[in-house]
């Protein structure tokens, strides 16, 4: 186990790669999710101002 | 077929099937991810030139080959906006940017770690890389010539021009190996004779590959529905959709 961590002494450059793409992948998709979220918000009360108005 | 093609094409209808569709782009993706790092950092075996510090292929060369395949997909997309009007294949173009973009910025920088162990330098300007380098500035040119242009449908176009005219760095990387004598290693896949790579190394790159190719329509997916609500969002679809989410 420890020698999977070690990578033969490249432990750090691979597993900093391995760090920097889940962190890169992880972004791409809790981004729009919560964009998605706050869009919907954002819609739905501005169109329960529009319909106040009325 | 072009009636098809608009019928899927059309904001409602497709934020409706990309909807359905997420879930199982995900779980696809994760999956494969899953089989692909088993395969690279766990069955593979060592290299016997650069030991384990081999194992960074599978990050590195899945995300170089997105990079460049995310930027086709946007120009043709930008394209198809451009030429037909079709208002999906605009948003498509725009929200494939900032995934580009994080693939570009992962290749460089895994690259980077790569290329300390083995170079003996973080970075050097040689072909391959410094093109590279250049698709990212391209990405972040397209990203933020978006959002300057208040218009959607007007930055959408210009968008999609400056796509197109920087599709010329494409086949500048793709051959930066074979032109110029670079650092850089040749290929060893996409080799029209046998590749050179054992099987055991090669297949979970080729996992790692599908598994990114799987992501990318993932998060474009994603990303498309919220660009979709935004711009449509004085449309009636938009609007029953509201009250629909209001009453759940």
């Amino acid at each position: 186990m420890k020698e999977f961590f070690y990578m033969g002494g490249y432990g750090f450059y691979v597993w900093s790669s391995y760090a920097v793409a889940a962190l890169i992948l992880i972004a791409n998709i809790i981004l729009p999710i919560y964009q998605r979220k706050s869009m919907l918000n954002k819609l739905t009360k501005q169109l329960e101002r529009a319909e106040q108005l009325k | 077929m072009m009636k098809f093609i608009h019928k899927t094409a059309s904001p409602p209808y497709f934020y409706r099937l990309s909807g359905l569709w997420i879930p199982w782009l995900g779980a696809i993706t994760l999956l494969l991810l899953i089989a692909g790092l088993y395969g690279g950092l766990i069955a593979a075996p060592t290299d016997y030139q650069q030991g384990e510090s081999y194992r960074i292929i599978y990050i590195h060369v899945p995300a170089a080959w997105m990079s460049l395949f995310i930027y086709m997909a946007m120009a043709a997309a930008g394209a198809i906006g451009l030429i037909w009007r079709i208002k999906l294949a605009e948003t498509v173009a725009v929200c494939s940017a900032p995934i580009g973009a994080g693939f570009t910025l992962l290749a460089l920088v895994t690259g980077s770690l790569w290329g300390k162990p083995m170079w003996g330098a973080w970075w050097v300007w040689d072909a391959r890389l410094t093109a590279e380098l250049l698709l990212l500035f391209l990405y972040l040119g397209v990203m933020s010539l978006y959002v300057a242009i208040p218009d959607k449908r007007v930055a959408s176009r210009a968008v999609a021009l400056l796509a197109l005219v920087g599709m010329v760095n494409i086949p500048i990387i793709h051959y930066s190996v074979e032109w110029w004598n670079t650092l850089h290693q040749g290929p060893t896949v996409t080799k029209f004779d046998k590749p050179s790579i054992d099987m055991r190394m090669l297949l979970p790159l080729l996992i790692m590959a599908v598994a990114f190719k799987i992501y990318y329509v993932w998060a474009l997916f994603l990303r498309v529905r919220v660009e979709l609500l935004e711009r449509e969002r004085n449309t009636q679809w938009v609007k029953e959709l509201l009250h629909q989410s209001k009453e759940a």
